[in-house]
């Protein structure tokens, strides 16, 4: 070879150079960041963020610490993995006093689930075993891993469906004085291992329906294993999880299970799953993020389903699905979606999506979560959009953290020399290494990604107080104190139930909407909101479930940010009533019932 | 991985399906069939253009580099075997590392040299380089595949028919076999379960590692013994890095490995080389 020594100078320090490349990029996008206080100061937090968090839980009167399930022995090696879950959180207002109230989830057989009635002066009384929704742990019914709460009988009050490994469980509200169980008579199977299920009325009858979707197969008992192959044959392409139901709603108290005859057939592992109308047709699709795999989007055409994932877009590159949201985060009125998978330095970068609808006739998403600055989080659970600090546009509070125990060792290694085996290995528990104590992306800290209304959201989690290292699973927004912000309630596996009591700097306008169906639904699930102000407009719509195992205040908090004039609030309903509010003014909470 | 293609031979020219089918084609053939079956089957890339970026990285690179030091225009297929291999192995959300990767695997190939040889494979050491300066940014491949027998029964078939025709199948089989026993080995020290020592191998990054990265023929030794022994060495390697919880042990190992066996070669070719006059005819010992 020849070698021309000027040539070989010039591309040897190009060379060192593109080794130094990385360091360089690393130290440059470091030095770019604003330095983060090592206290968390709530006057600077106001004064440059426009808000700030205290966590609020004891003195509201909450002490709730999670218990993680325990199953059978035969898995006590991998037991913090496959016990994971089951940590969630739920808003309610179950009593119609206009407070939202607060279920949360226990996981241990045996243990209890709270309801914490809102007391209106800044604490809760947990009132779940006076009611009846405690005790839902017991010993051959299996554990709890989630609730959502939907008014299926139309009578007013929200009733709760409790989303389990084990016996699924629909308790109907007894006008907010007490539950009554009507599992059996409502037509549910005897068994599900779910981890998500959402209440929504897919064929616009008025009623609201139940899709529930399961994680383990159905015939699989984690308290009585016949054997250890019930793990997924593969961490990106498995197919041997649970079932998938459509409990349609018949209006007698009773459902029909109706997945296959619409079109729903899946035994992905589903985490998570979220309802609303992505394109328009006044019937709202169905989202589900899946563990182990690729989305699935089911689009509704008239209360029949076709899985369109691939054709979209956000079913093709299989990741470990955890999350599920709407928001519309450019104020374009169109849905993006938040999907939260697995980031760990130098190991595994899935990196979150941020699936964003494009320009065009059909429905088609791009990911554009590293564009805009919410793509790694860490091992991420629950997300929620919601506007923070009332600046009219939409922040993303995002849960991290798998299982923290060893500070100083790490599963990892082990975790990734199964993961990438045959599916005769992965798929049985017993040829997983044990655990011994250490931990898997643990301790890992929180996201709260201000939307700078410009395309770029910014970390400020830790400046606005947000500081826990718990490992997050569910978060919920409501404006608990009806003071027109935005707290937040987490629960996190195996750790105490927080309270983000949100302040907002003064200046920012609100306008928040409570919804009551009457040819629609009654809790007006699935009805969406478009408010326009400044010459902007923003699309919400109201959930039966989303994120991961939680569910949102029913009621609807737009920001409005400083001095805004409002044009006028458009509902659609579920019954496709479309209804105009003018001449409404900033900073109250509105009642509205669908005109008849 | 990385191949670099061995130069052709000069007699007659055969049918052109004999031409696709000879050492020079099928790697690239080979690697090319197992991303596209890959990809329609499984998904397995992240996007087409952060693999295309990769591979046009790493042809561009390989067409300047060559035309300045070679004076001639070097054949592209070992260059687009370093892109497709660093498509494939790197996990990235950013497209700046594949770009990134592409070009120090191929630059490396014309300054890493040690008398007028380029001692690391290209894509071994652009991914290594990658994983240690830019953990934050990327991770190797370790879980894409699908994770069935079938998939992996066909490509252990094909790349065996490859390494077989290339003559180098002496390499993967020493190779896997001590893995398989070390493997063993490991589970006794650890008293972890075997089939979890024995998984990695049963993954997506081996068979890519096996059939292309430590069979390469200008980053390996001549001799049938030695590349049985260095596949042995890079196996130990790896063995003592794994007790170690080293997530990427084989790339690692070969990173080391690999040159000093190259290092070892020469010093013995060197010192074969000075005692040579010595027995030639007419050179009578005193």
């Amino acid at each position: 070879m020849k070698r021309p020594p000027i040539a070989r100078i010039i591309v040897t320090v190009v060379f060192i150079g593109m080794l130094a490349t990385p360091w360089m990029i690393r130290h440059f996008s470091h030095a770019q960041a604003r330095p983060v206080a090592s206290q968390v100061d709530c006057r600077a937090a106001l004064a440059r963020y426009g808000f700030c968090f205290q966590q609020v839980a004891h003195q509201a009167g909450i002490d709730f610490v999670h218990q993680a399930p325990v199953l059978d022995h035969k898995l006590d090696g991998i037991m913090p993995e496959v016990a994971s879950m089951g940590a969630s959180v739920s808003i309610v207002d179950f009593d119609r006093d206009g407070w939202p109230d607060i279920y949360v989830t226990n996981s241990r057989i045996g243990s209890l689930n709270h309801l914490y009635r809102n007391n209106h002066d800044g604490t809760f009384t947990d009132v779940a075993q006076q009611l009846g929704v405690a005790d839902v742990n017991q010993p051959g019914t299996g554990v709890s891993m989630g609730a959502v709460w939907g008014d299926y009988d139309n009578d007013g009050y929200e009733d709760l469906f409790l989303i389990k490994w084990g016996r699924p469980e629909l308790f109907h509200n007894d006008h907010g004085h007490g539950f009554t169980r009507v599992s059996e008579a409502a037509g549910l199977p005897p068994w599900i291992n779910a981890n998500t299920a959402v209440w929504f009325d897919y064929d616009g009858d008025g009623l609201l329906d139940l899709f529930v979707a399961g994680y383990y197969p159905e015939n699989v008992d984690l308290w009585h294993l016949k054997n250890t192959r019930m793990m997924p044959e593969s961490f990106e392409y498995a197919k041997n999880g649970g079932r998938k139901y459509l409990f349609h709603n018949l209006g007698n108290g009773h459902f029909e299970e109706v997945s296959a005859k619409v079109g729903i057939s899946s035994r992905r592992w589903a985490l998570a799953s979220a309802a609303a109308d992505l394109r328009g047709t006044g019937y709202p699709d169905l989202f589900v993020a899946n563990d182990y795999g690729i989305a699935e989007l089911y689009l509704n055409d008239h209360g029949h389903f076709h899985e369109a994932g691939e054709e979209t877009g956000v079913g093709f590159a299989p990741k470990s699905g955890m999350n599920a949201a709407f928001g519309d985060i450019f104020n374009q009125g169109k849905y993006s979606i938040y999907v939260s998978n697995i980031s760990e330095e130098g190991i595994l970068l899935q990196g979150n999506n941020l699936w964003v609808p494009q320009e065009g006739a059909r429905l088609h998403y791009a990911n554009l979560a590293r564009d805009l600055g919410v793509e790694l989080g860490g091992w991420s659970f629950g997300a929620q959009f919601g506007d923070l600090n009332n600046d009219g546009n939409l922040d993303l509070f995002l849960e991290n953290g798998y299982i923290s125990l060893s500070r100083s060792r790490s599963y990892w290694y082990d975790f990734s020399k199964v993961a990438g085996g045959n599916s005769s290995i992965i798929s049985d528990a017993s040829h997983w290494p044990a655990f011994e104590g250490r931990s898997l992306s643990g301790y890992q800290q929180k996201k709260v990604w201000m939307n700078d209304g410009a395309g770029k959201f910014e970390d400020v989690a830790q400046p606005v107080g947000v500081t826990d290292t718990y490992d997050g699973r569910a978060i919920a927004l409501a404006d608990l104190w009806n003071t027109g912000v935005l707290d937040a309630v987490v629960a996190n596996q195996g750790g105490p139930l927080l309270i983000y009591k949100d302040t907002v700097a003064p200046g920012n306008d609100w306008i928040e909407f409570d919804l009551e169906g009457t040819k629609s639904n009654r809790s007006a699930i699935g009805a969406q909101i478009t408010l326009f102000w400044n010459g902007q407009k923003q699309i919400q719509y109201i959930s039966g479930g989303n994120g991961f195992a939680s569910e949102n205040d029913r009621r609807l908090h737009f920001g409005l940010g400083k001095n805004p004039q409002i044009e006028k609030a458009v509902i659609r309903w579920p019954s496709g009533t479309l209804q105009t509010l003018d001449h409404l003014t900033p900073n109250q909470l509105l009642h509205v019932k669908e005109p008849a | 991985m990385s191949w670099t293609i061995v130069a052709p031979s000069t007699q007659p020219e055969p049918a052109l399906w004999r031409r696709v089918l000879d050492s020079r084609f099928m790697p690239p053939v080979f690697i090319t069939l197992i991303l596209l079956v890959g990809n329609f089957s499984f998904g397995i890339l992240e996007s087409y253009t952060r693999t295309l970026l990769a591979i046009v990285t790493s042809i561009t690179g390989e067409l300047i580099l060559g035309r300045i030091f070679l004076k001639k225009w070097p054949h592209p297929a070992s260059a687009y075997i370093t892109g497709i291999s660093v498509g494939i192995l790197l996990r990235s959300p950013a497209y700046w590392t594949y770009a990134l990767c592409a070009a120090l695997s191929i630059t490396s190939k014309y300054t890493l040299r040690f008398r007028n040889r380029h001692i690391w494979n290209p894509s071994n050491f652009g991914i290594c380089a990658m994983l240690f300066l830019a953990s934050d940014s990327v991770a190797g491949l370790s879980i894409q595949w699908g994770n069935n027998l079938t998939s992996l029964i066909v490509i252990w078939i094909l790349g065996s028919v490859i390494v077989w025709r290339a003559r180098r199948f002496n390499i993967t089989a020493t190779y896997v076999a001590s893995f398989i026993a070390l493997s063993f080995l490991r589970s006794w020290i650890t008293g972890d379960p075997w089939q979890s020592e024995i998984s990695p191998i049963t993954g997506p990054m081996y068979q890519l590692f096996i059939f292309f990265m430590i069979t390469d023929p200008k980053t390996t030794v001549r001799s049938q013994t030695g590349q049985c022994l260095v596949a042995f060495a890079i196996a130990l390697v790896e063995f003592f890095m794994r007790l170690d919880n080293s997530i990427y042990a084989p790339l690692y190992a070969l990173f080391w490995v690999g040159p000093a066996a190259l290092l070892i070669e020469m010093w013995l070719d060197a010192r074969r080389a000075r005692a040579l006059p010595a027995v030639l005819p007419g050179a009578q010992p005193a």
